[in-house]
């Protein structure tokens, strides 16, 4: 009933009903890419080195003769990927953190919100940065290194929410019938505590997708030739006077990753709170 | 006031030394050894043996800990592995760059936030505040590499208005730095006025619901003394929270900045000291963000008392 009513409030609002058709678009074409275009992304072609935009090549070519709309839709994967993965990681342990912490609170719990305070205080792209620097680029290190400055945030919030909520009837109801500690947090608090935690996934998604094309942009992320917007942009930086396209697509294609996931953000913050609604 | 400060720095004494700790734990805990990533796979092992002498790498991690934080007392972050310059010195040259950078950011920020949050709250529900609204959340949303990027092909290549990269000293030549640092600091500035926009929309229609609003309403007082004057002023505290929250953001964002527009700070420096492994100047570059975010902290509870005269540190 709950539920229903906040899926009916997420798709009155507009703009998170185009975040929701943009992200579709973009896990198709992340799906399906192989089917789409008949060119390889690794593929190079010497006789068709950084043309512009045509019918044989939507998108134009890249310096070393691939295809630009070919590497952009596998881009996806490896953003989509990305983002997907390092989020899922940092909930699943700041999550642990963050209820564990809350429910059993003393020593325990101020130990553990000091270090995740410490780690707070850093600013997120600087530490993420110098992880990947020590880690090492590849894809799997720079998931890595995002889900680690992500996981202190779902720790805060997860705390937080269990401390209002480890004191309501239901939890004490469940605890008089000699429910199991762990069957408490799992099976009661975890569904009641839900919303915010949805809405911030989504938002650390788009976070995180920013970051991994940031980190690639600046050569942490994954190698060539394996297409990444972020590495996309970064060699096509150097042509930017003569092939724009090669900067152009890619850049549109971040822009819209993280877009769809703000918005869908945005709109579940609403559905959740009404309070907030306007 | 000054016992509020005090009290303020003690607490704070914990969560720096966890930072100290996650700071040393970064080069030295994790997988990989400095010295071989410094060097390369194939060096001859008695040479790396020396250097990891010399850099007193071989001594146990708890010492080296020790060792180290005594050094930070004494503000010496060590030497740069590359050029032997002390990485304080180093950080000290460069900051100030990045200073300016961050506050030319904030001021293009707020300058385009707050009309823009006011507008869209005045407007509320209507299409001209869902455009404001898609328009605050493509800020928050477009890479800021690519943002540059933009903003050097327009400006820089097809109209050649400003020049697309380069760096002047502030108190060599004003004019030229200005014009150099605007389409970094607008790169810089997408975020946070993104961000603030929809910050300062939602404040204000907070206090806007209030009653002594309404009162200055009744009274008379024309609609621009009740929004700037009252109302805004109560807006206050969430946005410049969220300022000084955004700075760690900021910093971050400089490395980007400053990288695609060749703008030799902080940014700058963390790039250099990643891809040249140098990690004592990595280090020491990623203390001194955790503590520029401490400081900003303790500044922005600071102006919460010069904006709002009810809260008191006693």
């Amino acid at each position: 009933m709950m539920r229903s009513k906040a899926v009916r409030r997420f798709l009155s609002h507009p703009l998170a009903v185009v975040g929701l058709l943009v992200l579709l678009l973009l896990l198709m074409m992340a799906l399906l890419g192989p089917v789409m275009v008949p060119y390889s992304p690794e593929k190079t072609d010497f006789d068709a080195l950084q043309r512009p935009p045509s019918q044989k090549h939507l998108f134009g070519t890249d310096e070393l003769g691939r295809d630009v709309l070919a590497r952009v839709i596998f881009g996806a994967r490896i953003s989509l990927t990305a983002g997907l993965v390092s989020v899922f990681v940092a909930l699943v342990f700041g999550g642990a953190i963050g209820l564990v912490a809350g429910y059993y609170g003393g020593n325990f719990d101020r130990v553990l919100m000091r270090l995740m305070d410490a780690m707070l205080a850093f600013p997120f792209l600087v530490l993420a940065i110098a992880l990947a620097a020590v880690l090492g680029p590849s894809l799997q290190n720079t998931m890595l290194a995002i889900a680690v400055v992500t996981l202190p945030i779902f720790a805060r919030i997860v705390r937080g929410q269990v401390l209002t909520e480890k004191t309501r009837e239901y939890v004490q109801a469940a605890r008089a019938v000699g429910a199991k500690d762990w069957s408490i947090l799992i099976r009661h608090l975890v569904p009641n505590i839900a919303g915010p935690l949805i809405v911030q996934t989504s938002l650390s998604t788009a976070n995180a997708i920013l970051a991994e094309a940031t980190l690639s942009f600046l050569g942490l992320g994954v190698q060539p030739p394996t297409p990444s917007w972020g590495s996309m942009l970064n060699a096509a930086r150097g042509y930017l006077a003569y092939a724009p396209w090669m900067s152009l697509f890619p850049g549109v294609a971040i822009f819209l990753a993280v877009f769809a996931f703000n918005l869908i953000g945005d709109g579940l913050r609403d559905a959740f709170d009404p309070r907030l609604n306007r | 006031m000054i016992p509020f400060l005090l009290r303020r720095l003690l607490e704070g004494i914990p969560t720096l030394l966890l930072v100290t700790v996650l700071v040393f734990s970064i080069t030295r805990i994790l997988p990989g050894d400095p010295v071989r990533l410094m060097l390369g796979e194939e060096t001859d092992p008695e040479i790396m043996r020396e250097v990891r002498k010399s850099f007193g790498l071989d001594r146990p991690i708890p010492v080296q800990y020790a060792e180290w934080l005594y050094g930070l007392l004494l503000a010496d972050l060590g030497r740069s592995l590359r050029d032997n310059t002390q990485v304080t010195k180093l950080i000290g040259d460069k900051l100030p760059t990045t200073i300016e950078l961050s506050l030319l950011a904030i001021f293009f920020g707020t300058v385009i936030a707050i009309p823009a949050g006011v507008f869209s709250a005045l407007h509320r529900g209507s299409w001209w505040d869902g455009g404001v609204t898609a328009l605050a959340l493509s800020g928050i949303s477009i890479p800021n590499f690519f943002l540059g990027i933009l903003l050097i092909y327009v400006f820089s290549l097809k109209l050649g208005w400003v020049p697309p990269s380069g760096y002047e000293e502030p108190w060599k030549n004003l004019g030229k730095n200005l014009s150099l640092m605007l389409l970094p600091a607008i790169t810089l500035g997408s975020a946070l006025a993104g961000g603030l926009t929809r910050l300062t929309r939602n404040s204000l229609l907070e206090v806007l619901s209030l009653d002594y609003i309404r009162t200055a309403q009744a009274k008379g007082l024309s609609k621009r003394v009740v929004i700037y004057k009252h109302a805004l002023r109560n807006a206050a505290i969430p946005i410049v929270t969220v300022m000084g929250l955004q700075f760690g953001g900021l910093l971050g964002g400089a490395v980007v900045s400053e990288q695609i527009f060749s703008i030799p700070g902080f940014g700058r420096l963390v790039v250099d000291a990643v891809f040249n492994r140098d990690f004592p100047v990595l280090q020491g570059l990623v203390l001194v963000s955790a503590l520029c975010i401490f400081v900003v902290n303790l500044t922005v509870d600071l102006l919460y008392a010069a904006i709002d005269p009810r809260i008191t540190y006693s």
